[in-house]
């Protein structure tokens, strides 16, 4: 399926630009037409990250005229492993401030737009308007599902890539022209079911092999060349090296794009459709959480408790509160964790961040440690609170 | 019949690690069944309480999506491709 250009060239390139992008005008698919078409074009990419990164950095080079760049986030330097548009200099500097300057060094043609502020169900609308073709590089469910509510109710293509240790996916999202996110994944996973990269880790790399892609599909869609990714999934294994296809139809069924929608706007609240923390989870941690320091005062106070970090063994491995025993949540899923905790004492959970010790918090609670209460924040929280020496990641 | 069953990232825990194990079933129910018994517990992360594949989880004959063919009782003819593609949000 070939689809036509989604935007008009440019009236002209200056003989600047005929210098700079010679090698694309010396391509016949692309010449001097499609090269216009991409001077012409107004691209916003979601997200500063690590999908973001490749992404905005191929954008720009290729000399799209207008690059929009969203991200609330400032830099980390455990975004360093990846984000590969942000440099050592730029920690602690906002992601899209740091993202534009490194735009701007690679082509100064381009027009940088910053959205310095988090996409919202308030502003989605206003702000993807004023573009041609969205590029998603969030790292969450909530904001995917938002921003193909947005793409749709807009009738923008919608440029998705994924990421997870060595898997990728990648497919793009139009539905004038094919199936929407919501044909593909219907509903979110329960919260806890699927880790997230900080959770489950992505080999840096990782991101370059699916931004590429992504920058690939917004280029022939901008410029109306080649066989689009569009009722496609593009499927990649880094550790096999294997790319695989397979097809994604359009759900006449779809909620959002198919014969009888019921969602005609967007939803009120996508973290409460995502769950990002179960009720379960929520219910369990109420009047049950405490803080990083109330552990250690329990601990220097002597009090008969029985702390256990819920993370995997090799994110103990990089760092661990002393006095923990480590049992994987899935064991606690699974039940055979139960029968491991002692009955004589105050069972502490905690893991990286808080969310997932939540979970297994409303398992214990459910099979009768009703006294049993997790750390608010995790290992991060006590390093930043009690041990601030420790390495956080 | 004999197929393979291509196994995500995510679940790879229930099968030491292998990206791609041998399946047996004349549908995908019975490929199901049959990959439960063989590594337990991963059934259940592909199929809920109901016994339905669940929502954010696509599985492929081959190509083809199960959703938009018979689900659970897609034949899976000898030699074919089954995969299991689940909804992941990293970026």
């Amino acid at each position: 399926m070939s689809l036509p250009p989604l935007v008009e060239p440019a009236p002209e390139l200056t003989v600047d630009e005929v210098r700079r992008y010679s090698r694309h005008l010396i391509i016949p698919d692309v010449g001097m037409t499609g090269q216009k078409r991409l001077k012409n074009a107004k691209v916003l990419c979601v997200g500063a990250g690590g999908l973001g990164s490749p992404a905005l950095m191929y954008l720009a080079a290729a000399g799209v005229g207008t690059l929009g760049i969203i991200d609330f986030d400032v830099v980390d330097e455990s975004n360093l492993q990846r984000q590969i548009i942000h440099g050592q200099s730029d920690v602690g500097r906002l992601k899209a401030e740091s993202a534009a300057a490194t735009v701007r060094e690679i082509n100064p043609l381009v027009n940088v737009v910053i959205h310095n502020v988090a996409l919202t169900t308030d502003n989605v609308m206003d702000i993807f308007s004023g573009y041609d073709l969205i590029v998603d590089g969030t790292d969450n469910f909530a904001t995917r599902y938002m921003v193909n509510d947005a793409a749709v109710l807009l009738g923008k293509p919608y440029v998705w890539g994924s990421i997870y240790r060595f898997d990728g996916q990648a497919s793009v999202f139009w539905a004038e022209h094919g199936p929407c996110y919501r044909c593909l994944y219907p509903e979110p996973p329960p919260p806890g079911m699927v880790p997230s990269c900080a959770e489950g880790g992505v080999l840096g790399v990782l991101c370059a092999s699916i931004g590429s892609i992504q920058v690939n599909e917004a280029i022939k869609l901008l410029t109306g060349i080649g066989d689009p990714l569009v009722g496609r999934l593009m499927i990649y294994d880094a550790l096999e090296m294997k790319y695989r296809d397979v097809k994604v139809r359009k759900d006449p069924e779809c909620v959002l794009c198919g014969k009888n929608p019921t969602v005609t706007a967007l939803l009120d609240d996508y973290e409460a459709f995502c769950g990002v923390v179960s009720d379960e989870a929520q219910a369990a941690a109420q009047g049950s959480t405490i803080t990083a320091l109330e552990l250690k005062k329990w601990q220097d106070d002597g009090e008969n408790i029985y702390l256990v970090d819920v993370r995997e063994p090799n994110e103990y491995d990089i760092v661990s509160i002393p006095g923990a025993t480590l049992i994987p949540k899935g064991e606690f899923l699974n039940g055979s964790a139960l029968e491991k905790m002692p009955q004589d004492k105050k069972i502490v959970l905690h893991c990286k961040s808080g969310a997932r010790s939540a979970e297994v918090l409303a398992v214990l609670k459910s099979a009768g440690f009703s006294d049993a209460v997790h750390v608010g924040g995790g290992v991060l929280s006590w390093v930043k609170t009690v041990d601030p020496s420790q390495p956080t990641y | 019949m004999s197929v393979s069953v291509r196994i995500p990232t995510i679940l790879r825990t229930y099968t030491g690690g292998a990206a791609e194990v041998a399946g047996e079933g004349a549908t995908l129910r019975e490929v199901f069944a049959k990959l439960d018994a063989d590594y337990p517990g991963i059934g259940a992360r592909i199929l809920d309480e109901s016994g339905k594949v669940r929502r954010f989880v696509n599985v492929y004959v081959g190509e083809e999506d199960v959703r938009f063919s018979e689900g659970l009782d897609t034949p899976t003819p000898a030699g074919v491709q089954i995969s299991v593609i689940p909804a992941v949000a990293g970026g």
